[in-house]
């Protein structure tokens, strides 16, 4: 390599790192509207529902001057735009009001609960992306085949039998008759208090401070549910995966890279996959975003104290505060893993660079 | 470290790199028997060998059927099909997989699409020699770089770290013979190499090849519909028409009109759809095509 050759090649790194910190800040403007727009509209629910939340406070038959004096309070006798910005700037110091059910700061509601659903989602994903991308490069690969029909029964299987019905039948099975994993709820209640929650996620908090019993409790009680999930995200996960696969496989590299003497181990799981995780990433990630929602059913089954049931528990109790936090929360998770799949995406593929 | 091709004794001169004797490609689909290629023969030393003939006239189909890349529902079928005395017919998988790219190898006609658009071009190449030869990553991407200059690449190290959208079209065919003649085979399979290319790239990227195949002394079969091309470009040549050899004559005998007399009335055909600006064509004649001829 010649002395400009190395300097020209340097260029071209300079221009990529230009290059991906444009990138990075066209993301985050993104990112800043979009949460802009989801605070505006939780806001404005908040005006339009026809729950009076001065009412709620000072009741059916307080006086006119106690009304108005709770309503200047609230804040409500502003201008809108100054509401707004109120709102704006407590949400920010992690200050979205208090839960009427559960009468605590719905900031620490959210601390609780919204963990469970995390630990619940990422493992539930992680069985669907673990088993299901294999299964459905097996099922491309052998189109037709009996790994692809395999595939079909485990996909149908996981689309069509109602989650609630599985729930059931697996705690039936599993947890009453063989007793291979724990029932309903995180933990069983001799473990409850040997962890401190830190993070909230109890297996690493168990981790953390050592308390491998009390670790292994708690992974017993998620197996069941997260598999219920799993088996879901798989079923999804799966499709997917074969049919972006079979799309890749047509395409001429993948021949090319037959021609050059490239094992099918090869030629299938480096070449046809790495491009067949481009449009695989963004699917997996919507589908990760879903499960972090919380899953009303899944979470009422197995007693899961997650966001899914949290949400829904205050909405059908009118507890607007808790609704509007849930919803903040649910539609910051949905930016965030967009976010991270897009630069995951970009990553994979050089072509969005 | 290079690895030359051993010299050739005079037997092994002598020796016809491919023998192929009644090639047959069927494909066998609900509605019936596609038959693609249907008897096809011709013996390829270290020649430039043409094929010519229409869209879907088994051309390309003869291409993948040497190399062992027909896809499932279709079969191949030969009384004889000979690399340098290895049978090909009763090879396994795994030795024809070792063949490829390290003996027969095949250029495609788009490197849009035949070039991995997730991997660096270098990356592609490396690892193209790496598949047949024991080579540190390191002496893989030295040896890429001396075949990127060799296909007249300016900034072989700049090149090496593109990817495959950042490379023009004939940049992106050179790049493409690099990877496929980086592990010395003895034939090149060139299917339409340089139809997707800009005109003015095209006579460019042939004489790369050219160049190549030449100095090492290599059998080289091109495949094209562009009778311009082969005529000037190959030793003999193939005229193919619904998946037979029409007949097989020198290339230089296409535009020697003396020769007009002893010519195929299909090639005749073919030569009179050529474009001629002295005489221009107010119609074209249509091709004529005899069933006897598929017989």
């Amino acid at each position: 390599m010649t002395v400009a050759e190395t300097s020209r090649r340097s260029g071209a790194f300079r221009d990529r790192a230009s290059r991906w910190g444009g990138l990075i800040g066209r993301e985050l403007s993104t990112v800043a509207i979009t949460m802009f727009g989801l605070l505006l509209i939780t806001f404005l629910i908040a005006r339009v529902v026809p729950i009076d939340p001065v009412l709620a406070v000072v009741g059916d038959n307080a006086r006119p001057d106690v009304y108005d004096a709770a309503r200047a309070e609230l804040g409500l006798d502003k201008p809108l735009w100054q509401q707004f910005a109120i709102y704006v700037g407590k949400v920010f110091t992690g200050d979205l009001g208090t839960s009427v059910l559960t009468a605590q700061k719905v900031t620490d509601d959210i601390k609780r609960v919204f963990p469970a659903t995390l630990e619940l989602a990422t493992l539930g994903t992680l069985i669907g992306v673990v088993l299901g991308v294999p299964l459905g490069v097996l099922a491309a690969v052998y189109q037709g085949r009996w790994p692809d029909q395999l595939a079909r029964i485990l996909g149908l299987f996981g689309y069509s039998i109602p989650v609630f019905w599985l729930g059931l039948m697996g705690l039936l099975l599993f947890y009453a008759k063989l007793g291979w994993v724990g029932g309903p709820g995180r933990i069983g209640v001799a473990w409850q208090d040997f962890v401190t929650p830190v993070t909230g996620v109890i297996l690493l908090d168990a981790a953390m401070q050592g308390e491998w019993d009390a670790f292994w409790d708690a992974f017993s009680h998620l197996v069941l549910p997260s598999a219920v999930l799993g088996l879901f995200s798989l079923a999804y996960i799966s499709r997917m995966a074969r049919s972006f696969m079979i799309a890749e496989l047509q395409q001429q590299y993948v021949i090319a890279a037959r021609v050059k003497g490239m094992s099918e181990f090869r030629v299938i799981w480096r070449h046809a996959l790495r491009n067949a995780l481009v449009p695989l990433i963004t699917v997996v990630a919507l589908s990760y975003a879903q499960l972090l929602e919380g899953s009303v059913l899944t979470e009422t089954i197995f007693a899961w104290p997650g966001l899914g049931r949290y949400i829904t528990n205050s909405l059908l109790n009118a507890d607007m505060n808790a609704v509007l936090g849930g919803t903040l929360v649910v539609g910051a998770v949905f930016i965030g893993v967009n976010l991270f799949s897009d630069i995951l995406g970009r990553l994979v593929d050089p072509r969005t660079r | 470290m290079m690895h030359p091709t051993p010299p050739l004794s005079s037997a092994m001169t002598e020796q016809p790199l491919l023998e192929l004797d009644n090639l047959r490609v069927n494909f066998h689909t609900p509605t019936g028997i596609v038959r693609a290629v249907r008897g096809l023969s011709f013996t390829l030393g270290r020649e430039r060998l043409g094929i010519v003939g229409e869209s879907g006239s088994g051309k390309s189909m003869t291409g993948r059927a040497i190399l062992d890349l027909i896809p499932p529902p279709g079969e191949v079928l030969a009384d004889r099909m000979v690399y340098r005395g290895q049978d090909l017919l009763t090879m396994d998988r795994r030795s024809r997989r070792k063949l490829r790219g390290r003996h027969i190898s095949m250029v495609m006609q788009d490197p849009k699409f035949s070039l991995n658009p997730v991997q660096t071009v270098g990356s592609q190449i490396a690892e193209a020699y790496r598949v047949h030869h024991k080579a540190s990553a390191r002496e893989a991407k030295e040896r890429s770089l001396g075949m990127l200059e060799a296909v007249q690449i300016r900034e072989p190290a700049r090149v090496y770290d593109l990817y495959p959208h950042e490379v023009s079209g004939g940049m992106g065919q050179r790049v493409m013979i690099a990877m496929m003649l980086i592990a010395e085979p003895d034939i090149l399979i060139a299917d339409e190499p340089t139809s997707a290319l800009d005109v003015t790239v095209q006579l460019q990227v042939l004489k790369i090849l050219d160049d190549l195949v030449t100095s090492r002394g290599m059998g080289l079969i091109f495949i094209s519909h562009d009778l311009h091309l082969v005529q000037s470009f190959c030793d003999r040549v193939i005229v193919m028409y619904g998946g037979k050899a029409m007949e097989t004559l020198p290339a230089a005998e296409l535009a020697d009109e003396s020769a007009r007399a002893r010519r195929h009335p299909y090639t005749l055909g073919l030569l009179g759809c050529l474009p001629d600006l002295d005489h221009p064509k107010a119609k074209l004649a249509t091709l004529e095509r005899d069933p006897a001829w598929l017989a």
